[in-house]
């Protein structure tokens, strides 16, 4: 086992003290948790964790290893890993190393051996807050520079995650080059930090994936000729993407009968788009048990979470319909535009990890483009 | 839906006697669910032939019937009580297979009473290995290649198809009654005719033996809006070929990937779907470890015996929920009891292992055979939770109550290296131990795994256990760190434990480990790995830091 001491230092003073996991180092973020009990790989890779310090409530990780089949992006995006114990010893199949080793590798800052539940515990009633992992700092200097980083909300980590170059989603990898237009219908997919599972998702149902960078404008989407618009999920405080939102509002305008669908910041910034509202939740929903109603077919399904913010269900114009809200605080989970082909969602039906009960939202995407082609 | 307005009096059946795969944990949920119901006004009849039960306590139910269990009998309780409908899901597979005979013998029609919850054609489809293979093919689920015969014949040709190891799995029984496993022909002939005489439609199941694959259940819940969710997931420790009830159990599993636990929860889902099940369900799989193949092997359409199980182990109380399914609610419009404020309809969080042991009574006895099989043998179990598997292992030993503080069990050390392999190989209630002697002899991880084929994942915590007492033993008091001695009660080590590899005394390790502040923390099982407050928990110990 990795000896080598470590703390994870929060801004409100708290120290808890473990052993370093993965890279040594120091690595600042908001402290966030997760309750999914599988999957840790695919929430390492996901890059809705820019700038987060992601903790497991789960005690055991690391069991199955890690696997080139289980990541959800490039490699891990989060700032750092939280963890109640590591696997030293992980057994499956499909297993191609240690998740201590996948955290060298990637030059991921973690920790192990904290009271992780009682980490949560302050989460929950004191609300996410910023927090270093190190194994350099001592608390007082750790505190110190933590007092001097910006706000969490602040950042623009979407910019950051995302593709800076367009690229063709084929074959469960990214090519570079992108083919001219077959018979298929073509989805462009704004890429604020898109799971690789929504692209997977999509390419299942004969669409064409071409993914564009956050910043693409709306001259640059069009050049691609979509016959849908696909708002990916991604890191950080929508409110700090107007540009982004701006581009969703021309592409509305222009096209009327484009269909549009938005997961997690997508959903978000679609909203903002038009005209919502986003707040920050105090801990945010990360998990993959959370009930949510669809408000048009009163069918419940379990969904795969991950945000920090949510949309304002009074805030939304007239024309705009909440279809979703979870069960557990009623928040808005979804919404559709009355007139158009456009819809959202805050949760994950791509999954991965997670339930996989809510794929049925592709197909209706799927569907529209197609008949909208 | 609200409460059904036309369901004012429900009647229950219990299980009768405790039998081996049949025991307190059916009273634990009936009793739960007649609370449950009569929480809603409605009344409860209740009728169970074994005094021992806390169903039966005049308080738990409106009325109560201490009668045989037969349909004669049954019969006579619904011409007095005319209750609305039975629920045929609470008590055990002896409720279950009353109720179906009930409905088919007419009697329900005859005096208008309704089958809650589950409906008769799925107990036929679930519990008819037949059926159960027809409709497994027709939603796409895979079961492993069989043929039910009815007599020794057909067996013998599905044999030369198939070939070695078979397994026999009589119908409509319950803990593998008259089955097994057949690696010859003198095998084949004896478990055929067993599980004939057996099964109560005079039907077997002969299927290809699953050597070696990981077994796997799933607790899952479904309403009538169809709203499915899992409430527990959980792991056997010992390959197929032992009963889940004889077999050391984990929850949640520990070794499958996101990818596997969610292909099998999708599949368990489809599962009560299909059925059409109203309230609990059980569904039963088998995982391929060396590949993401799998097979479903059983589905109980009822409350099972892992239930109570999965309900302590999550916190999430199945009999409870599943009764108010049972009269019209959906999951969504039940209340979650441990937090008072989110609701039934989510998927439990745990944020700590749980360990179950079975308990064998071939200590009382002296048997000679104490070989573990498809065919259910413990006579009750434990549980522990903690934050580690050790720990969880460790304190599950502890409650066992046979002594085995230093986990070594009688006799295991006179073992010459053939007796300890021939231990190893052929499962018996002290299989446990026997890993441990072997792996404190020197044995490889690698080398149990081959002969046990239980997951390296469990071998490797043993192995760690073993290596920790090897650290241990013959230490000084001095040179017990406050290091050495966290991790020693992070692993589930008590003082007694440690006095007895060191040979120090208990109250002086007890003395300088409280010196070091190493003393246990009091934590929640509260559904949602702390995510809500919870109003009404309840609590394990562990070496944390901190207690709630
Ligand atoms: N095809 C198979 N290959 C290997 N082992 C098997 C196979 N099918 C069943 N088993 C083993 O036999 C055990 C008992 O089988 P099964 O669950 O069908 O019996 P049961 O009498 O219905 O038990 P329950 O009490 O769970 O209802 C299983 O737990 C499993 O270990
Ligand atoms: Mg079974």
């Amino acid at each position: 086992m990795n000896t080598m001491q470590a703390r994870l230092i929060l801004i409100d003073g708290t120290v808890y003290e473990g052993n370093s996991v993965g890279f040594a180092g120091t690595s600042s973020g908001e402290v966030v948790f997760n309750t999914s009990m599988t999957g840790y790989q695919e929430i390492l890779t996901d890059p809705s964790y820019a700038g987060q310090l992601v903790a497991l409530t789960y005690p055991l990780i690391g069991n199955y290893g890690v696997s080139a089949r289980d990541v959800e992006s490039s490699g891990p995006k989060v700032a750092g890993f939280i963890v109640r114990e590591m696997s030293e010893t992980p057994s499956n199949y499909a297993s191609q190393g240690s998740g201590d080793d996948y955290l060298t590798e990637n030059q991921i800052v973690g920790i192990q051996g904290i009271d992780v539940r009682a980490l949560v515990l302050k989460l929950r009633d004191a609300g996410v807050m910023l927090g270093m992992i190190t194994t350099q700092h001592d608390a007082p200097t750790g505190l110190q520079i933590l007092k001097n980083l910006p706000e969490y909300d602040a950042g623009t980590y979407a910019r950051e995650v995302s593709t800076q170059t367009a690229y063709f989603w084929a074959d469960n990898a990214r090519s570079e080059t992108i083919p001219p237009r077959s018979a298929k219908p073509r989805v462009v997919v704004l890429d604020y930090g898109t799971k690789y599972n929504i692209l997977r998702e999509l390419l299942e149902r004969g669409l064409e994936v071409v993914v564009l960078p956050c910043g693409a404008t709306k001259d640059e989407i069009a050049a691609h000729k979509p016959d849908g618009i696909m708002l990916a999920n991604g890191p950080g405080d929508p409110r700090s993407l107007e540009a982004e939102v701006e581009v969703i509002r021309q592409l509305m305008s222009e096209n009327p009968k484009q269909p549009m669908f938005g997961i997690c910041l997508g959903h978000q910034l679609l909203g903002r788009a038009l005209g919502g509202e986003t707040y920050k939740l105090k801990f945010g929903h990360r998990g993959a048990n959370h009930p949510v109603k669809d408000l048009t077919t009163g069918k419940v399904h379990i969904t795969s979470q991950n945000h920090g913010y949510a949309l304002q269900a009074d805030s939304l114009p007239q024309g705009v319909e909440v279809t979703h809200v979870n069960l557990n605080d009623n928040t808005v989970e979804g919404l559709r535009h009355l007139e158009r082909p456009v819809f959202s969602v805050q949760y994950h039906p791509e999954a991965s990890p997670g339930p996989k009960d809510n794929a049925y939202l592709f197909d209706r995407f799927a569907e529209l483009v197609k008949a909208g082609k | 839906m609200p409460k059904r307005p036309d369901i004012n009096k429900v009647m229950v059946i219990g299980s009768g006697p405790i039998v081996i795969g049949q025991a307190a944990e059916f009273d634990y949920a009936g009793t739960q669910a007649c609370a449950s119901l009569r929480e809603e006004g409605v009344s409860v009849v209740l009728v169970n032939s074994n005094p021992a039960t806390i169903m039966t306590d005049p308080e738990t139910a409106d009325a109560v019937y201490i009668e045989p269990l037969t349909l004669p009998f049954l019969e006579q309780v619904i011409a007095k009580e005319r209750p609305d409908g039975l629920l045929p899901s609470l008590g055990g597979q002896t409720g279950l297979n009353l109720a179906y005979q009930l409905a088919e013998a007419g009697i329900l029609e005859k005096y208008d009473v309704e089958l809650l919850g589950t409906p008769l054609d799925s107990i036929k489809k679930a519990e008819d290995r037949d059926l159960f293979k027809e409709m497994m093919k027709s939603i796409g689920q895979p079961v492993p290649e069989s043929v039910v015969c009815e007599n020794v014949e057909q067996a013998r040709k599905f044999r030369d198809e198939i070939g070695y190891p078979l397994i026999i799995r009589p119908a409509y029984t319950l803990g593998g009654t008259g089955g097994g496993i057949a690696w010859n022909d003198e095998h084949l002939e004896q478990f055929v005719k067993s599980g004939l005489e057996r099964s109560l439609i005079h039907q077997i199941l002969l299927e290809r033996y699953l050597n070696g694959w990981k077994e796997v259940e799933y607790e899952v819940m479904r309403d009538g809006n169809d709203t499915a969710i899992t409430i527990c997931n959980m792991e056997n420790f010992d390959p197929m070929g032992v009963h889940t009830g004889d077999s050391i159990v984990v929850a949640p599993s520990q070794t499958l990937s996101d990818k596997e636990y969610q292909m099998l929860r999708t599949a368990s889902l489809n599962i009560i779907r299909a059925l059409g099940i109203e309230g609990g369900c059980n569904v039963q799989l088998s995982l391929d470890p060396n590949s993401s193949r799998y097979f479903v092997i059983e589905v109980n359409p009822r409350v099972s015996r892992s239930s109570a199980l999965a309900s302590k182990a999550t916190g999430y109380p199945i009999a409870r929920v599943s009764s108010k399914i049972a009269i019209g609610f959906n999951l969504d419009e039940i209340q979650n009891a441990v937090t008072k404020k989110t609701l039934a309809c989510f998927e439990p969080a745990l944020d700590y292992i749980v360990c179950k042991i079975p308990r064998w009574p071939f200590d009382k006895f002296g048997t000679s055979d104490r070989r573990v099989t498809t065919q259910m043998k413990a006579t009750g179990e434990v549980m522990a939770i903690d934050r580690s598997f050790e720990g969880a292992l460790m304190k599950a030993l502890r409650s066992l109550e046979v002594g085995v503080t230093g986990l070594r069990a009688k006799g295991m050390s006179a073992l010459t290296e053939m007796e300890l392999e021939q231990k190893l190989r052929v499962p018996t209630d002290e299989r446990l131990f026997v890993i441990f002697e072997a792996l404190r002899r020197g044995l490889m991880v690698e080398e149990v795994f081959q002969i046990t084929r239980i997951d390296r994942w469990f071998l490797r915590r043993i192995a760690k256990i073993v290596e920790l007492e090897g650290r241990l033993r013959g230490k000084t008091i001095e040179s017990l760190t406050p290091e050495l001695l966290t991790q020693a009660r992070e692993m589930g080590f008590h003082d007694a434990h440690i006095a007895e590899l060191t040979g120090l005394d208990e109250l002086e390790i007890r003395a300088r480990r409280k010196g070091f502040g190493l003393v246990p923390a009091y934590k929640m099982v509260d559904t949602c790995a702390g995510e809500f407050e919870a109003a009404t928990p309840y609590y394990y110990s562990c070496f944390e830091r901190e207690s709630e």
